[in-house]
Order: C-alpha cells, then structure tokens, then sequence
C-alpha cells in the first residue's frame, strides 16, 4: 500500500468518524429544535446564537459524567455494548458514495456489507439489556431482537428485489443507473416493478424499526419501560447509544437514498454532486424526526403482526412481481 | 377490533419475576407504585401500592374549623379542583342551611366545567404521553394556558383553588372573564376536531386502544368506579344528571356514553366530555344572572345543628362525595372523603389480570389517576 | 326514609353488626353499586360505627347503611365478597380505625406504612 493510499485511508477515516459525531450533535439540535416547532415552542435557544452550541454543552456534561456499572452486572459485556452500537454504524459509512468520486471504498459488495453491519446493532442492544442486570433492560432487550429479526426479513427482501432489479450489489453502480431525471430513480421505475413505491414504504417502515425509531421505539419506550435496554447507562455510555442512534439514522437514510432517491444524482439531470446526496438524505432524516413528533408509539404485538402479517407478505409478493416481470420482459 | 391478549392457560407452574413499576415511573404520573407479576411480559397480578403522599385530609379535617378546612378541597384533586371546593361548600351549606344567590351558582358552574376542561386536557396529553406520543401534550397545555389565565384572574390561583366560599363565591367575574369565556368556547371547538383528525383517528392510537382493558358495567358497580369509566362502559352515570345539584338542571347537555368499555371507549368519553362542558359554560354564560354572589346572612362561626350530611358532585374523575358529620361546634366532627380515584384504581387489578404491560399501563392511563385523589 | 334536599340521601338504615352482608347483598341484587365504607369514632358512646354508602347507578337513589359496635371489640363481617370494591375501603377504615373486618382477605394498611400499629381518626389518638 502506498503511502498517498494510506493517507487516504487515513483521512477518511478521521472524515467518516468527524462526519458520524457532528450528524449526531446536530441531528439530536436539529430533532429538538424541530420537535420544538412541532410543537409550538421554540426548542432550545440559550447555549451559543441561537441554541448552537447545546450539542456541546450536553457532550461536555454526559463527559463530565461518572461511568456507573450496576452492582451485579457484567462489567465487561456492560461497557463493550455502547461500542458495539458505535462501531458498525461508522464501518458503514465507510462503503456509502457521497458523489461520484466520494467513497471510502467502493466495493462491489457494498449493499450486503451495510447490512450485514446493520445486524450487529441487534446484538449490541441485546447485550447490554442483557449485562445490565436490570429487568426494565432485559424485558427490552427480548423486545429489540424479536422486532429486528420480524423487520429484518421484509427488509432483506426489500434489498433482495433492488438486487434483482437493479443486477449489481456495488453502491456505486447502483446510483449511476439511477442517473438522468427523477423519474430515472429507483422510486419511480414501475417498469422494474409496479410496486415500487410500495417497496419504498416497506423499505422506509422497517429502516424506521431497524433503527428503534418511533413509533417503533420499543426498546427505549420511556413510559413503559423506562429507559428500556439503556436504563442503567450514564455519562457517555448513555451518549454512546444515543450518538449511535442517530448514527443508524443516517446509515438507514443513506441507504434509503442510495437504493431509491438516486443517491448524489441530481433530479434534473445536470449538475450532481455531493449536494444532492445530502440534501436527500436531509430530507429522509427530517421524515424521520416528524413520524416521531407525529405518531404515539404502537404496541407490540401490533409491531410484529404489521411486520409478519402485512410487510412480510407484501415484500415477498413485490420480489416475485419483479422476477416475473424481468423473465417476461426481458425475455 | 382485536381481542385483549390473555396468557393461555397452563397448569404447569410458570417461572415469574416480580416488577416494580414505582413509585418513580414515567407511566404512574406522581408517586403511584404498581407491584407486577409478571411472566414474560405478560401480567399475572397487578398490585397497586399507594400511599406514597397520603396526607390525612380527613384527620386535618376534624382539626380546623369549617372554613379552615377549606383549603384541603383544593389540594385532593389538584387537577380539578374546583369540584372538590364544590362539594365541601355545598355539604356545609346543607348542613347550615345557606341559600346561595342564583348568580353564584351559575358561576360556579362556569367555573367548575372550565376547570373539567382543564382537567381533561391535561388527561389528554399525559395518556398520549403514555402511549408514546409527546406532542399533543403540549397542544392541550397550550389551551389549558388560557383557561388557568382565565381562573386565575377570576380566583387568584391556577390550580389549588380555594374560590368557592359557604354561600357563595368570594369574587365575581366581570366582563373580561365572560368574553374569556366566549374566545375560548370559540377556540376550543376547532382545536377539538383537530384533535380528532390528528390524534383521535391515527390508526396507531386506535390500534393501541381498541379492545385492549375492557371493564363491564358489573365491574364498574361492583367496585364503585364512576366518571368516565363507568359512561365508558356505556352506563350514563353522572351526578350532574341522576343528583342534579347547584344550576345544572337548567343546562341542556348530554352524558355521553359508549359501550365498548375499552380504553377508546373512555377516552372517546372524555373527549366528547369536553365538548358538553363547553355547551354548558355557552347557555351558562348566556344565562348568567345579576345579584350578589355572596350570600349575606352567612355567620362568622359556624356551628352546622349536630347530624351527618351527605353532598356528591360530579369531578372530573368521577363521583366526590364529602360526608360531613357536626356535633354543632365549630370544628367537624368528621370529614369523609369519597374520592372517585380511589374506587376506579381498585378495580384496577381485576381488569388487567393477564394483559401485557404496555396494555396495562395503557389502562392506567385511561382510569385518569391523580394520586393525590387517592392517597388523600 | 329521610329528606334527600336536607341530607344527600334518600334511605338511611340501621342494621345490627351481623347484618351488614345480608344489607349488601340485598342492595347488591337490586343493582346497588358500592360507593364507599368509612368508620366513625363515637368515643362519647363508647362506640364504632361502620357507614356503607351505595349509590344506584341508573336512579337517583342513595342509601346509607350503618352498624355499631363497642369499641372494645370493634369487629364487623366483611362484605368483600359481595363487593370486591370494599376490600379497599374496609382495609382503610380497618388502619385509620381500628376496626376489624372479618373474614377479609387482606387487611394491611393501605395509605398509611406498611408496620404502622396507630389508628390516626380514633379520637383519642395523639400523634
């Protein structure tokens, strides 16, 4: 390896990790100054002009923080688990085009590496349910691996059908086929398959339980469960998962983007760019943030019939469509 | 509808865990302690422990003379106060046989259902809160602002009323009150059926409460729970109509009731509740006549003749009742505080037995508790 | 039969101590709901006495049943089987009182602290 490469390497690594921390501060000013708009009040506004330095205010305090470890709880799974959440969402990023030219490493399996990252931050909620000794935690841990593996599948499927569809796993060569006007973009090519604003919706429900996001927040479901599987976390463990959430957002509606809003292409066929990427990507997060603001939260067993008897169903039924719809087609 | 989710039946003994919701828990709103237990995250004995602010309203009662003991009324039901003066003020006036002037008890009408209103909005948001949903919480406090305004230039405070005096109210309302009064009948409707369209029909919320906590009309009576959850289980139980007291039989207004005895159906209750309080304090407004509103011929110390006297009134929360004994001194003998809390958590743990714990604090939510109101 | 304008309600009824369930479950099969139990210290005629408030819930009609004991032996039968709401209410009277309620699952101090041996609404109780 060269040393410009290593360089490279280097950079974007420090960029991807810079890029992770700044989204989660900002996101989490963005979500509370939004949830203060929706709500008819102005969110905060007194640390720095206008409010913008409450992301540090609130990092230096979580720092300032003891780090408690629960009497009784496994120390070492305890402080491992924020870690786990972290780390994935950060090696996504690492495959995820900005633009034409910005990209980690572009790889050609870059759709299953995102996911397959995606499925450790099951794990790591469930571990620290599990090493907090706490049964607030451990009721919640057995709510998040049950609800992602339910979302998992009609996800995957979802992915499977923009696979067939889309006849390559490589991010990159996905937008670049997505180029041209909007209605060149995944979302609107119902001569793939019919139902692709259907999948669209699948695919956004589930990024939306994938990432424990309301109205699918079970884990951390504060009136039922207190703080759910981070209950007994302080200081920057809390911060950890917090920052990582927001972090998952990002990958997901990266994702969302890359596979359906035609990623950095612009919707008039001139002048893409990195630009596009996030002001689509901004967009996604936004819809995010607003279900949140919108929405009570649902019940879990409502949460996992929607899944099993509606989305499950439905993505299986979009994939066939798609491969008859390639075989008769394109024969 | 969905049926409520109930544990199968087993006879093989089943490993539980017990859990304690409380006495700080987001979902308890105050110092209510559940002791759950659970299997899984199924309920099998739901065990309220309350106590946790119990001040002896009852023993202060028989400490302080008649008027002294004023004050507590307001601080039982914090949320809905002015019911609880209500009933307190119209026990001691029956005892001591004061008449009240027309125009203080249409004022007290007014502001009684004004701060059922309030009391219901507050409801609204903290069960939206429950079920996970923060915003609409800040849209009922936003209209609540403008009736706790309203009370408090008329009263002098915003929650812990203490306005209703024996024969009458201590202040009358003037003309800046009752045009308050109209703006916010004319606001409110509209924000009511936006909270319909936004809230009341999001498929979530009805997913969330339909079916789930069902309480038959034989729970209710059996264990004395009124308000909105006996009217949510389709009995039209209310005070203000079966025991009309004070002006309401001059007011046309509806009970509501459904029959679904479901969490929606108690919600829906005292959503449509709102709406009937809002036509009362129209005609009420409309109505109100000239006169004192303070009876003059009220003593300065009162010795009610030695008897026990009864008065209910219809609080937001259901059925208060004061039972006042007097052995014709200037303290009470005895002040019984039926609280509605009281009756509609106990039968708490019957109608949850079973249910899952989202569920069953969903139920929680729908009873409207004020922990106050129970522990007294 | 009483003024209900004067007093606030329609029927009062005295019963002797061992009467209270058989009341109960006659107001029971007529559709009564249980409104409330209290306790009243009569210390001047060395006596307890028990108040059952019921209310009907489509009628305007309340009654009042009540019974009286010695202080000495403050003990009634309970009527939580005919009223499950009363298990409550007779476990309050049971720890502000004193008195006992027979045959009643539970009688443990419901407000008050779980080992609190006082009874704080008999009159000769100092705090």
């Amino acid at each position: 390896m060269s040393l410009s490469e290593l360089l490279r390497m280097l950079v974007y690594v420090v960029g991807v990790m810079a890029f992770v921390g700044l989204n989660a501060a900002y996101l989490v000013l963005a979500e509370r100054k939004g949830a203060g708009r929706f709500q008819r009040r102005p969110g905060p506004t007194e640390v720095g002009y206008a409010g913008w330095l409450q992301p540090v205010a609130d990092g230096v305090k979580l720092l300032c923080k003891q780090l408690i470890v629960p009497p009784g709880a496994d120390a070492a799974l305890f402080r491992l688990a924020p870690l786990l959440v972290m780390i994935p969402a950060m090696m996504s990023l690492a495959v995820i085009p900005f633009s034409e030219t910005l990209v980690g490493r572009n790889i050609n399996v870059g759709l299953v590496f995102v996911f397959a990252f995606g499925a450790i931050n099951v794990m790591a909620v469930m571990l620290s349910g599990w090493a907090s000794r706490n049964k607030y935690a451990i009721i919640s841990a057995a709510r998040v691996v049950s609800q992602d593996v339910a979302y998992e599948i009609p996800m995957l499927l979802v992915v499977i059908t923009m696979l067939m569809a889309t006849g390559t796993m490589n991010l990159h060569e996905i937008v670049q086929q997505q180029a041209g006007w909007f209605w060149h973009w995944n979302l609107f090519r119902l001569d793939l398959n019919p139902l692709m604003p259907v999948t669209f919706i699948i695919f956004f429900t589930c990024m939306l339980a994938e990432t424990n996001r309301a109205p699918f927040d079970m884990a951390e479901a504060e009136s039922e469960l207190v703080a759910g599987a981070f209950t007994e976390y302080a200081g920057m463990g809390f911060g950890v998962f917090f920052m990582a959430e927001y972090a998952n957002i990002v990958v997901g509606c990266a994702m969302t983007t890359l596979l359906f809003l035609g990623g950095w292409q612009s919707p008039f066929g001139v002048g893409s760019g990195v630009i596009w990427f996030l002001l689509k990507m901004y967009a996604v997060v936004f819809t995010v943030i607003w279900v949140r603001w919108t929405f009570p939260r649902t019940q879990f067993y409502n949460l996992l019939n929607l899944s099993w008897k509606i989305l499950i169903p439905l993505s299986l039924f979009t994939l066939i469509l798609t491969a008859v719809m390639m075989k008769v087609l394109r024969a | 509808m969905s049926a409520p989710e109930v544990i199968p039946a087993s006879d093989k003994p089943c490993e539980t865990f017990v859990l304690n919701v409380g006495p700080q828990h987001p979902a308890t709103h105050g110092v209510l302690r559940l002791k759950l237990t659970m299997d899984g995250e199924y309920i099998m004995r739901a065990e309220p422990v309350c106590g946790y602010i119990h001040r002896m309203h009852e023993k202060m009662g028989e400490n302080r003379t008649w008027a002294q003991f004023l004050p507590n009324t307001g601080r039982i039901d914090y949320l809905a106060a002015m019911a609880y003066n209500h009933a307190y003020v119209a026990a001691v006036e029956r005892a001591a046989k004061i008449a009240v002037p027309p125009r203080a008890e249409y004022i007290r009408v007014i502001t009684t259902e004004l701060n059922r209103i309030s009391s219901h909005l507050v409801w609204f948001g903290a069960f939206l809160l429950d079920l996970g949903g923060f915003t609409p919480l800040l849209y009922a406090f936003d209209d609540r602002e403008q009736i706790l305004d309203m009370l408090e230039a008329v009263t002098g405070s915003r929650l812990t009323y203490c306005y209703y005096r024996f024969g009458g109210v201590c202040n009358d309302v003037d003309a800046d009150f009752i045009r308050g009064c109209r703006d916010f009948v004319a606001r409110l409707r509209p924000r009511l059926k936006m909270y319909r369209t936004l809230v009341t029909d999001n498929i979530i919320l009805r997913k969330r409460l339909e079916g789930i906590g069902f309480i038959s009309q034989e729970m209710c009576r059996k264990y004395g729970a009124t308000g909105p959850v006996i009217r949510g289980s389709g009995v039209a139980y209310d005070v203000r109509k079966i025991e009309p007291y004070s002006v309401y039989r001059e007011f046309d207004f509806d009970i509501p009731t459904f029959p679904e005895g479901d969490c929606m159906a108690r919600y829906l209750v005292r959503m449509e509740e709102m709406a009937q309080s809002l036509r009362i304090i129209e005609q009420a407004v409309d109505k109100l006549p000239d006169g004192p509103v303070l009876s003059s011929g009220v003593p300065r110390v009162l010795k009610p003749p030695a008897g026990d006297y009864c008065f209910a009134v219809e609080a937001a929360r259901g059925r208060f009742l004061v039972r006042i004994v007097s052995d014709n001194k200037e303290i009470p003998y005895r002040v019984r505080l039926r609280t509605p809390c009281f009756s509609n958590l106990s039968l708490f743990e019957e109608a949850t037995a079973g249910m899952m714990l989202p569920d069953a604090l969903a139920v929680l939510g729908s009873l409207d508790l004020v922990i106050p109101d129970i522990d007294r | 039969m009483v003024d209900y304008a004067g007093r606030g309600f329609h029927l009062n009824v005295c019963v002797w101590p061992d009467r209270v369930v058989a009341a109960a479950e006659l107001l029971d099969r007529n559709g009564f709901a249980l409104d409330a139990v209290t306790g009243m210290d009569w210390i001047a005629e060395n006596e307890m006495e028990v108040v059952y408030d019921y209310f009907h819930p489509a009628d305007s009609c309340r009654v009042v049943v009540r019974t009286r004991v010695p202080r000495s032996k403050p003990e009634v039968p309970t009527i939580s089987q005919v009223y499950p709401g009363a298990n409550w209410h007779e476990r309050e009277t049971h720890e502000f009182f004193g008195i006992v309620f027979l045959g009643h699952p539970n009688l443990t101090p419901l407000l008050l602290p779980e080992d609190a041996t006082y009874h704080p609404l008999r009159k000769d109780f100092v705090a």
